[in-house]
């Protein structure tokens, strides 16, 4: 569990973060979402002291980071920026091995792991491991940026804005891609946006700021149906609302049984997909693999759930 | 093609004149009047021209390490606030004339090759110190944040993030520092430093023009060849450090 208590952050008199306190479950994604300027940056910069708190302190499994040695501290935290900032004298391989180099983890053991690391972002080691940086499309090098980040199973890992720089099919798969490996390792993440949707699809829970305070902190379904200040609501956009409720949820959870006619749509396909393909194809239920039906209108009693 | 083959061919030639200079006399005795010396021979040539590249070199050397330590130390935190100093004294290192280094070098120092080292040394600071500076300073600021959230202390980041990022430049730093040198050294000769420059005093005292061509092309020549060199170090380590194709 990651602790933060009473953070404070002041530049020049004027507070960035002001008196955040947040817990963050382990094996979860936590998403900061926010406007720029917000503060949700500076929040996540102090968990791995880039940025000092003026006061406060970050707990990490019970101890405070503000006692140990801040190289060691940052070995054991992922970090994934917006830049990536792979190191581009250093082919993909070396650039992964950084930290456990840092740690002085044998050779074939770092040689394995990198391995390992590339063929969980589905990039070939023979074909990718010794590509240098600027040899790499975004999406290629955002992969190998969160792979570095994980090479030495942290069990933390922070992003900041990671996929700001994709573009939008870039984006989508970089996403699924992330919430594919936090699946698989379970690593504790937390994330930093300001797009609320990538918020939505990613976090387990969403913390939505605005100057420097934690607005509200829950549960994607919580924010979206009972947003706790306007701004939170506006942020959301009462127009998307619907549409963000409905991606919360897959078809499986909603399936009848029938009979429909036209193409079959993936279990794992999201509400929101299915509306689509309803509206699309001018179809009032669905067929879904594996047996049963999606029907428009408990999709759209699904998404009346959310109160006015 | 030609861009190697041309310089190969003048760097053999050079040789063939700097080993056996007597057999290029047809070629400098229109240069000589009155039945002078068409070759210079007080000194071989060869020695000459060795004894100069040592001293470029010990002084391309001295002010690289220098220079090199300075720009370090003031883009380090602790030390940004030397940063105008360091940059006024290689200023004036580059723009106090290397003939009043000697004037006031020779007192203290006696003739021969120090005060020589010394003009050159400090002429030499600047090239290096602003190229490093502009090569540590420049670099992607996403690295350098990535390189520190991974963990690197900050000798760590220094010697294998920003040093190795930087080298391009301050190869180039290096080159245009040797080649001012290449020229510079030659004033060595008038405090009795052993630089190519004696061949070309010597013919400026007899007024004997081919003494001062022959001084002046091994000079050029070799000042070109350094260049070539400099810019074949640079662009591998351009491609090391992932710049450029």
């Amino acid at each position: 569990m990651i602790e933060l208590r009473h953070l404070t952050r002041v530049y020049a008199g004027v507070p960035v973060v002001d008196d955040v306190s947040l817990n963050v479950p382990e094996g979860e994604i936590t998403a900061l979402v926010g406007t720029s300027g917000s503060g949700k940056t500076t929040l996540l910069r102090m968990i791995n002291r880039l940025v000092e708190p003026t006061t406060g302190q970050v707990l990490i499994g019970g101890q405070d980071v503000a006692g140990q040695p801040v190289h060691l501290l940052r070995r054991r935290i992922g970090y994934v920026i917006q830049g990536v900032g792979l190191f581009p004298h250093h082919s993909v391989a070396r650039n992964i091995a950084t930290v456990p180099r840092l740690l002085g983890w044998p050779p074939a053991q770092i040689g394995a792991r990198v391995d390992e690391l590339l063929q969980l972002f589905q990039l070939d080691p023979a074909t990718f491991r010794n590509r240098m940086p600027h040899q790499l499309s975004g999406g290629q090098a955002q992969r190998v940026g969160v792979a570095r980040a994980l090479a030495a199973r942290p069990d933390l890992l922070l992003l900041d804005e990671p996929f700001g720089a994709l573009d939008a099919i870039g984006r989508a798969r970089a996403q699924a891609d992330l919430r594919g490996v936090q699946r698989q390792l379970g690593t504790t993440m937390i994330l930093v946006t300001h797009d609320i949707n990538e918020a939505v699809q990613l976090g387990d829970r969403i913390a939505v700021m605005d100057h420097g305070r934690i607005l509200q902190h829950d549960r994607p379904e919580r924010i979206l149906t009972d947003p706790a200040t306007p701004f939170v609501q506006a942020l959301i956009g009462p127009g998307e609302r619907a549409f963000h409720l409905l991606s919360l949820s897959a078809v499986l959870g909603m399936t009848q049984p029938g009979q429909a006619q036209g193409p079959a749509i993936p279990r794992e396909a999201s509400l929101r997909d299915a509306l689509a393909e309803c509206l699309w194809s001018g179809r009032d239920a669905l067929p879904v693999e594996g047996g049963g039906i999606v029907t428009l209108a408990a999709l759209r009693a699904h998404a009346r759930q959310a109160p006015e | 093609m030609i861009g190697r083959v041309l310089p190969a061919l003048v760097a053999g030639l050079l040789l063939i004149f700097l080993l056996s200079p007597d057999s290029f006399a047809p070629l400098f005795r229109p240069f000589t009047r009155n039945g002078a010396p068409p070759i210079y021979g007080q000194t071989s040539l060869l020695a000459l021209t060795l004894s100069h590249l040592a001293i470029v070199a010990v002084a391309v050397i001295a002010s690289t390490l220098v220079a090199l330590v300075l720009a370090v130390l003031v883009t380090r935190p602790s030390g940004r606030e030397f940063l105008p100093l360091a940059r006024t004294v290689t200023s004036v290192g580059q723009t106090f004339p290397p003939v009043a280094v000697l004037a006031l070098a020779v007192p203290v120092m006696g003739f021969g090759t120090a005060p020589t080292l010394v003009a050159l040394f400090l002429y030499g600071l600047l090239p290096v110190f602003e190229n490093t500076l502009a090569g540590l300073t420049g670099q992607p600021p996403e690295v350098a944040e990535a390189a520190r959230a991974m963990g690197m202390t900050d000798r760590q980041r220094l010697w294998q993030v920003e040093l190795p990022l930087a080298l391009p430049l301050i190869l180039a730093g290096m080159r245009l520092t040797a080649v001012i040198s290449m020229g510079t050294a030659t004033i060595g000769s008038t405090v009795a430093a052993k630089t190519l420059g004696e061949v070309i005093i010597a013919g400026l005292l007899s007024s004997n023009t081919a003494f001062v061509l022959q001084g002046g092309m091994v000079v050029g020549i070799i000042a070109v060849q350094i260049h070539h060199l400099f810019q074949r170090f640079e662009s591998r380590a351009a491609r090391a450090a992932g710049q450029g194709v």
